[in-house]
């Protein structure tokens, strides 16, 4: 684990990148790495998270921006200029059920290939895609995915790079630190070693490649 | 008869349906009206997809706390004995026959049980969420709706619109009725109080099987 500058860390994400952001309605999403992500105008993203949030918030704020060109998300009722850019042909919006996109997310971070599920047999999601019987039961075969990078919002992180996360801001964000290939990290507080003890560390510090220093 | 007393007859008969010790996964709109009903000494869990067992009311005003949020992203409280998780467990809580009971909104139900409720193609694309895996995987799927929307029954024949599972659900519970789905087939349970079985038949495009005795809602 490195630490590094806001700045400096959203220099390392080139144009066309793909992206896994934690956050659920944007609690949870890291909103400094976010605007920052903005205000250098990086382009033609891929993102990879459950939601847009709202127009504003969180993820919304790229979708704002127009710098999304794909998202791969489980709902976008929300954000209003999210669907009026999907409906115009300006984003391609791929809509996964949310359990069936976390799991994907973890297979991709747990070396797997894909995973099984019954969600969606028999519907528009399994268009294109395997029905697999197992045990006379039908799944579908949902391949992994994984993404250049993390943008994980952990609550605490302490100074070797271990995390924790609070309430329902942990939502994707254990998950995303496994499958992207660089793992950012904005924490709430930064707080030395041993102040998360070690049955409480929800994501190890081996996972995380750089922490963002405090301003 | 107003909305609102047509909300208040689903969220209160739902109610019913509820037994302690259940987990239990409410949708948005009607379905989260069903913990304002909750009978007198009939305690369960409610989870938050988003990662919470436990959910309680909205917070006293002052006292949200910006990381402890619905699955609509509203501030919630927690109960005492509430916990929280990540979105892999809380899906392999759904999925996995973990959750006791989901009530859910509909957009179409057909007549054997069929639900409809993520999308009308090329007007309404908000996404499936988690509605998919909650109607797979729950181990009773409660569809709370109104029975008709602008003068068409939402109870069908058969979906129009994309289905949301090729699971059938258990229970509709509308403003007019209670079906159930025995064998496959949509039958009439209840009627509301002051509707009658042939205005149920007249309000309805399925199909329904009428026992001889249909007994109202007692709410």
């Amino acid at each position: 684990m490195q630490t590094i500058s806001l700045a400096k860390a959203v220099e390392l994400i080139p144009d066309g990148a793909s992206l896994m952001l934690g956050g659920f309605m944007g609690v949870g999403t890291p909103e400094l790495v976010v605007d920052e992500l903005v205000r250098q105008r990086k382009r033609d993203l891929t993102v990879i998270a459950n939601d847009t949030a709202f127009p504003g918030v969180g993820i919304g704020k790229l979708v704002d921006a127009r710098l999304v060109k794909k998202a791969i998300v489980s709902h976008i009722g929300t954000n209003p200029e999210t669907q009026r850019q999907m409906i115009a042909g300006e984003l391609q919006v791929d809509l996964v059920p949310q359990g069936t996109l976390i799991e994907r997310i973890r297979a991709g971070g747990f070396g797997l290939g894909g995973i099984l599920t019954p969600t969606g047999v028999g519907t528009v999601v399994a268009e294109g895609k395997r029905t697999i019987e197992v045990e006379g039961k039908a799944f579908l075969l949902e391949i992994a995915l994984k993404a250049d990078f993390a943008l994980v919002q952990a609550f605490l992180a302490d100074t070797t790079g271990n995390l924790a996360y609070a309430l329902t801001a942990r939502n994707f964000n254990p998950v995303i630190a496994m499958a992207g290939g660089t793992v950012i990290v904005e924490a709430e507080h930064i707080v030395p070693t041993g102040v998360i003890a070690p049955d409480h560390v929800m994501t190890p510090a081996t996972l995380v490649d750089y922490l963002i220093a405090n301003a | 008869m107003t909305a609102m007393d047509a909300q208040t007859i689903i969220a209160k008969r739902i109610a019913q349906e509820l037994r302690t010790g259940m987990l239990v996964n409410l949708g948005i709109g009607i379905p989260t009206l069903v913990a304002n009903h909750l009978p007198p000494g009939v305690n369960v869990y409610f989870q938050s997809e988003n990662g919470l067992i436990g959910t309680g009311p909205v917070p006293e005003p002052g006292m949200a706390q910006a990381r402890l949020t619905d699955a609509g992203g509203k501030a919630v409280s927690a109960l005492p004995g509430a916990c929280t998780f990540d979105s892999a467990m809380s899906f392999g809580l759904i999925r996995g026959g973990h959750v006791a009971m989901t009530v859910l909104g509909g957009l179409q139900v057909d007549q054997q049980g069929l639900l409809a409720n993520w999308m009308i193609p090329g007007k309404m694309v908000p996404g499936m969420g988690g509605a998919m895996d909650l109607v797979t995987g729950a181990k009773r799927v409660v569809v709370a709706m109104q029975h008709s929307a602008k003068g068409k029954s939402k109870v069908v024949q058969r979906c129009n619109l994309p289905l949301t599972s090729v699971r059938p659900v258990d229970l509709v519970v509308t403003e007019l009725a209670v079906i159930a789905f025995p064998g496959g087939r949509a039958t009439l349970m209840e009627t509301a109080p002051g509707v009658s079985v042939q205005q149920v038949i007249e309000a309805t495009e399925a199909e329904l099987v009428v026992p001889s005795s249909v007994p109202s809602m007692q709410l």
